[in-house]
């Protein structure tokens, strides 16, 4: 991983494990000390958030004179997405990744899908979302995704026992 | 006309060529070979696709159709009306040109998005997946779902799920990582880009499909055999099982997606392997040397 990159890393995981107490976002000064063992300057960090808010992963709102920034979408919500390439379920047609195997149900289709929709409204309540059963499980692929937008980020999908 | 003929048997051969390789089972066998295969006929039916409109166009000249090319364009370029010609047949010799682009770009596009949505999965691979000290090397997302994938290019990443690690053991995690390594190490994406792009120029014919799913499945049996090379047969069948049945167990009633038919051929295969056919695999290779031979040998003459 790169230095940027994992500059990148850290600050999300700031946004992201400490926000849930600070819905608002943080601004850069908070940032800064969560981060304090690593002795970055002010402006580093200011640079690296500007980075992630020109990719899309951070919102920024003015207040005064500075910017509080917060994570666009929850960690658990980027995972999902990241889970519907991997699982081929994204509708994109581009060969982009080789699959060793891929085990998925109409059920958990349908929850990686609402997490994605889902992934555009981190302010959405975090109640237990019991996902319904699949309409037409016969075709989880082909399907276009259901915008439920409604639906919060649910990434407890059912877990393949074993 | 006889170079017409001869695109036009081309044609005829190719297709029926990806038909007898679609059904054979030896391919199975020497999963390399079965690759290199249908990447000859694949190329020999679109350079004879190309080829077959425009030697029809062409038919006035005589000449081999790239002699014949370089003719016409000479006198195009004199701005003369080439004798001979009738406006159908230089429509017929645009649509050969015409279809010629239409390959090129759609390859070339669908590389450029490939590249692109792979960008895109390694910037958020880096935010949120983990190392894993049980897996040295990959990277782990944290999600229920079984999924071991290869995200592919100049420096690949190796990727599973939280659902996998729980699903296998380490005999048979380590197989899936070599099975990913190799996918990584003979870049089998690009193996499998153009028959993916032609599938999205020609969605509705049949056989163009019949290869793209002959052609993933026989990157997969390659990786298999690199994995079996290293670990064996017992884990990776052993993994291959437990994917199968991690989703058997949760959809009721049949309704598992398309790769789980593929799944049982790959343990099916690795359990009772034969040695590769060399005979039948040298006279397919000859085979569809020849197929490209053919419209090439047209076209640079």
């Amino acid at each position: 991983m790169t230095r940027l990159g994992e500059l990148e890393r850290a600050v999300m995981d700031v946004l992201w494990d400490l926000l849930p107490g600070r819905s608002d976002g943080l601004m850069v000064r908070e940032v800064v000390d969560a981060l304090a063992g690593r002795e970055l300057a002010y402006t580093t960090v200011l640079t690296v958030l500007d980075r992630l808010a020109g990719k899309g992963m951070v919102r920024r709102e003015r207040e005064g004179r500075a910017w509080r920034y917060r994570a666009a979408a929850s960690r658990e919500a980027h995972i999902a997405k990241l889970m519907l390439d991997a699982l081929d379920l994204g509708g994109s047609r581009d060969a982009a990744l080789v699959r060793f195997a891929r085990s998925v149900t109409g059920t958990e289709a349908e929850v990686l899908r609402a997490a994605l929709s889902a992934a555009g409204e981190p302010s959405a309540p975090a109640s237990p979302a019991t996902p319904a059963p699949p309409a037409t499980p016969a075709d989880p692929i082909t399907s276009a995704p259901p915008v439920t937008p409604t639906v919060p980020a649910t990434p407890a999908a059912k877990a393949p026992e074993h | 006309m006889t170079y017409a003929l001869h695109f036009g048997l081309t044609v005829l051969a190719c297709w029926l060529t990806a038909q007898v390789l679609a059904r054979s089972t030896w391919t199975w066998r020497s999963p390399r070979v079965a690759i290199v295969c249908w990447q000859a006929v694949g190329l020999a039916a679109g350079l004879a696709a190309m080829g077959l409109p425009m030697a029809l166009g062409l038919a006035a000249y005589d000449l081999p159709t790239g002699s014949a090319l370089w003719a016409l364009a000479e006198e195009l370029r004199r701005g003369a009306w080439p004798a001979g010609v009738t406006p159908l047949q230089l429509g017929l010799i645009g649509l050969g040109c015409g279809i010629g682009v239409v390959l090129f770009t759609t390859t070339l596009r669908s590389l450029h998005s490939a590249v692109r949505a792979q960008r895109r999965h390694r910037d958020l691979l880096t935010l949120v997946a983990r190392q894993d000290p049980t897996v040295p090397g990959a990277l782990v997302l944290d999600h229920p779902s079984a999924a071991a994938y290869c995200l592919p290019g100049v420096r690949p990443r190796v990727v599973v799920s939280a659902g996998t690690l729980d699903l296998l053991d380490q005999a048979e995690l380590a197989a899936v990582l070599t099975h990913e390594r190799a996918h990584a190490q003979e870049r089998h994406d690009l193996v499998l880009l153009p028959f993916t792009a032609l599938r999205r120029v020609l969605p509705w014919l049949r056989w163009v499909r019949d290869a793209h799913e002959r052609v993933a499945l026989l990157v997969e049996m390659r990786a298999d055999d690199k994995a079996r090379e290293r670990h064996a047969e017992a884990p990776l069948a052993g993994a291959l099982r437990r994917f199968a049945a991690a989703g058997d167990r949760i959809t009721p009633a049949g309704t598992l997606g398309i790769g789980d038919r593929d799944l049982e051929l790959r343990v099916h295969r690795l359990l009772e392997s034969g040695r590769p056919p060399r005979l039948v695999g040298a006279a397919a290779l000859a085979v569809t040397t020849t197929l490209v031979a053919l419209p090439v040998s047209l076209f640079l003459s």
